[in-house]
């Protein structure tokens, strides 16, 4: 065993506040070519201050949010022990109140009168290079959660804030490389991962053998099947990384088994949308209109997200928004499309929907002994949990995840009530921040989800850990034995369903 | 008159046209900028319904700082629900002509006096005693915890303690506020001590944190329906890149 693992308690302590002990450079910043690639300036430009308060001007006039959480902070207090980062780091700075402040006190400083003539009464301060530097690596601890905006009496989103002081960072050429990368990479081959479509038709071909060796049943990965029912937009990691690719098998058996004729798409191939983590509304755009193209041009009826949090709050909450992936329009722009999808489905819809809707219309058998092996748990991925919804109820994506889990596993249990739902904490590397380059940051920040995993692993045995997001899978396994877990008792929730499904043409055999 | 009255009769009129042209000014702001994206944050509402029974859970109980820290609930809720009722106890003093009988019979409203103070003690406590609430304090939220406290103090002085102004003067002054026709203020230290703070407090608002009154009402994740899906949520700057896009789409059609 390493000797380097972080010794828990059962329940989760406020530290005391330990100044700067996550001072530092931030992560690796974006390159020249990184940078103009999506059109922002490749180096710090020389007259960066102006430019930034300008956008920052700018923002501020385009984003109710921004305007009003810079004004109506009271300083109450009731954030500053609700973020992973801070339970973990124990820097003040990662208090989400004190990280908006970064922000805020500049805002103070030249937006305000306050500000203007009394900075030191009213804590506004000037966007120098000490502050620049404070604005990077800062704002580059903070995940976009939305934890501490559930406890907000004023509703207060830090993830707001963070985005906008990333958006402004990019326009004076101040760029993180890992988000940025990679947001390139989408904009160039149409996902994540840079996989061109021959690989991904590879690795589908291969999916689809190994599905066959394993359950003797032809179970279908199809690309690019124009007419099909159903487009099927999942993160890129689905088709290579561990533990996610046993989730898309999980997608390829259920639709396999509801007979609905579906599709993936390599234009597509990416339901992750980075351009969130950056506040940039062009580059979120760019990425789903590449979604609204493949749906017109595979003219399908229904679009399906995979497995994959910041996805399917994107998804739910702004494709409508951003390029008319859903329903209720009134203009021409988006009529186009949403008269080609279905109307009686919600547009677009989550695959644990799909699979719930099957399970509640008994259209799937499960073998639920297949999982007894496993005591599962539930890790609510934050921005499902906080910025959307499922199944049009109340609650519903807290519900039919668990539902899903339920139907397919004996041996189901919630952690601690303070840690899930819509209190549920980050993984610890969501919102740009799943890179090497930060992997303390990383470590740390997973300390108030693993201590609430390692309490319900003591009084109940659990030993598997099921997510629905892309991000929260790959951090686990990297940081899950750190903290004294088995790294590969992370799993999707369709991995779950996959493994315990009866697919019923081996019956007929 | 004297240049005491002279000086208060100004200040309230500048106190109270910073108030209204400030407010209105930050509700215009704010009413103006644009919504781009749904962000409600959860438990968001399905429907209008429970957008406003949200607010109704948020303005009258905080629940989400009660979620937060029962103490910060305790002492804020305490201040807040206390300012409510005193300054319904106060509206005596400034209503023109006859006053209402309602407004006697909540007289024993002076006593969330106490309530008041204890609960800016609490607040102004944690500020200086909990370490990251101290952290994220400037002295602008210790000073206006502070002037809360010494309007508290003076008022009880007066009331509780027997050092009443000649109530008579203070309805003439504030009715001469109202009507124009100015008369003189009573002169004792004790009043013009009590008021003078109350006014700064009026005169800061549109420039301070006090406007997360009106600013709650407007925070996007609070006050919007959580229905993405099926209404198409967009601004007017976001509409017109739909268009340019259309128009782009359009040329490139006639090129082909």
């Amino acid at each position: 065993m390493q000797n380097n693992q972080i010794k828990l308690p059962t329940y989760v302590e406020t530290p005391s506040i330990n100044k700067d002990s996550m001072a530092g450079e931030g992560p690796f910043k974006a390159t020249v070519e990184i940078q103009n690639n999506l059109g922002f300036p490749g180096e710090k430009v020389e007259n960066w201050h102006q430019v930034a308060i300008d956008k920052m001007s700018e923002t501020k006039s385009k984003y109710r949010s921004v305007q009003v959480f810079l004004d109506s902070c009271m300083k109450c207090g009731a954030c500053t022990d609700k973020c992973h980062y801070f339970l973990g780091t124990s820097d003040p700075k990662n208090m989400p109140v004190a990280r908006q402040d970064l922000f805020r006190s500049v805002y103070r400083r030249h937006f305000t009168f306050a500000g203007k003539y009394f900075p030191k009464l009213v804590g506004a301060k000037d966007l120098d290079e000490d502050m620049l530097d404070d604005w990077y690596n800062y704002f580059h601890q903070c995940s976009q959660c939305r934890r501490c905006a559930v406890f907000c009496p004023s509703g207060i989103d830090t993830s707001e804030i963070s985005m906008a002081a990333r958006e402004v960072m990019n326009v004076i050429g101040v760029g993180q490389k890992y988000t940025n990368q990679i947001l390139g990479k989408v904009k160039k081959i149409g996902n994540n991962l840079g996989m061109p479509e021959p690989a991904l038709r590879d690795t589908l071909l291969d999916l689809e053998e190994e599905i066959k060796y394993d359950t003797g049943v032809d179970v279908k990965l199809p690309i690019d099947i124009k007419n099909s029912e159903v487009l099927m937009v999942s993160p890129s990691a689905d088709f290579f990384a561990e533990p996610h690719i046993d989730g898309l098998i999980g997608y390829a058996k259920v639709f396999h088994e509801s007979g609905v004729s579906w599709t993936l798409s390599s234009y597509a191939s990416e339901a992750a949308n980075f351009g969130m983590f950056i506040g940039n509304y062009d580059v979120m755009r760019e990425g789903a209109l590449r979604i609204r193209k493949s749906a017109l041009d595979l003219n399908v009826k229904r679009v399906i997200v995979g497995e994959c949090g910041h996805a399917w709050r994107v998804a739910y909450s702004f494709w409508n928004t951003l390029s008319g992936i859903g329903g209720g329009a009134e203009d021409d722009y988006a009529l186009k499309l949403q008269n080609q999808l279905d109307s009686n489905y919600p547009q677009p819809q989550h695959m644990i929907e799909f699979t719930y809707d099957l399970i509640q219309n008994n259209k799937l058998s499960f073998d639920k002994s297949k999982n007894n092996h496993r005591v599962v748990t539930f890790h609510d991925s934050c921005n499902v949990a906080r910025g959307s919804n499922m199944g049009d109820i109340k609650n519903g994506q807290f519900i039919l995840p668990r539902e899903v889990i339920r139907a397919a596993c004996n041996n189901f249990i919630d952690m601690h009530k303070d840690s899930i739902k819509s209190s549920t904490f980050c993984c610890g590397g969501g919102g740009g921040l799943l890179t090497d380059d930060l992997i303390d940051l990383r470590i740390k920040g997973a300390k108030p989800r693993m201590h609430a995993l390692k309490q319900s692993e003591q009084e109940s045995g659990v030993n598997t850990l099921a997510a629905i997001c892309a991000i929260c899978k790959s951090q686990f396994s990297r940081v899950l034995a750190n903290y004294d877990f088995d790294p590969y008792m992370v799993v999707s929730v369709h991995q779950l369903v996959s493994d315990a499904i009866i697919l019923k043409e081996k019956l007929d055999q | 008159m004297s240049p005491i009255s002279i000086f208060f009769i100004i200040f309230f009129y500048i106190a109270s046209l910073i108030f209204i042209l400030g407010v209105s000014y930050k509700l215009v702001q704010y009413w103006n900028t644009p919504v781009p994206l749904k962000i409600p944050i959860a438990p968001s509402s399905l429907d209008k319904k429970g957008v406003f029974l949200r607010f109704f859970r948020e303005i009258f109980l905080f629940s989400s700082l009660f979620k937060a820290s029962k103490w910060t609930w305790l002492f804020g809720w305490t201040f807040h629900l206390a300012l409510v009722l005193l300054f319904f106890r106060h509206l005596v003093y400034f209503w023109p002509g006859d006053v209402p009988l309602i407004l006697y019979k909540i007289e024993p409203f002076k006593y969330a006096a106490y309530p008041l103070v204890f609960g800016l003690t609490g607040l102004l406590g944690r500020r200086i005693f909990v370490d990251r609430i101290r952290y994220i304090s400037s002295p602008s939220d210790y000073l206006m915890l502070l002037a809360l406290i010494f309007i508290a103090l003076t008022g009880m002085f007066m009331t509780f303690g027997h050092n009443h102004p000649n109530l008579l003067m203070v309805k003439n002054f504030t009715e001469g506020l109202i009507t124009f026709q100015w008369s003189e203020l009573p002169g004792e230290i004790i009043f013009l001590a009590h008021i003078f703070p109350v006014f700064c407090l009026i005169a800061i608002f549109p420039i301070s944190k006090l406007l997360h009154a009106p600013g709650i009402f407007f925070s996007p994740t609070l006050n919007q329906v959580d229905n993405a899906r099926k209404r198409r949520h967009i601004s007017d700057w976001a509409s017109k890149k739909d268009n340019d896009l259309k128009i782009e789409l359009e040329n490139n059609k006639k090129d082909d």
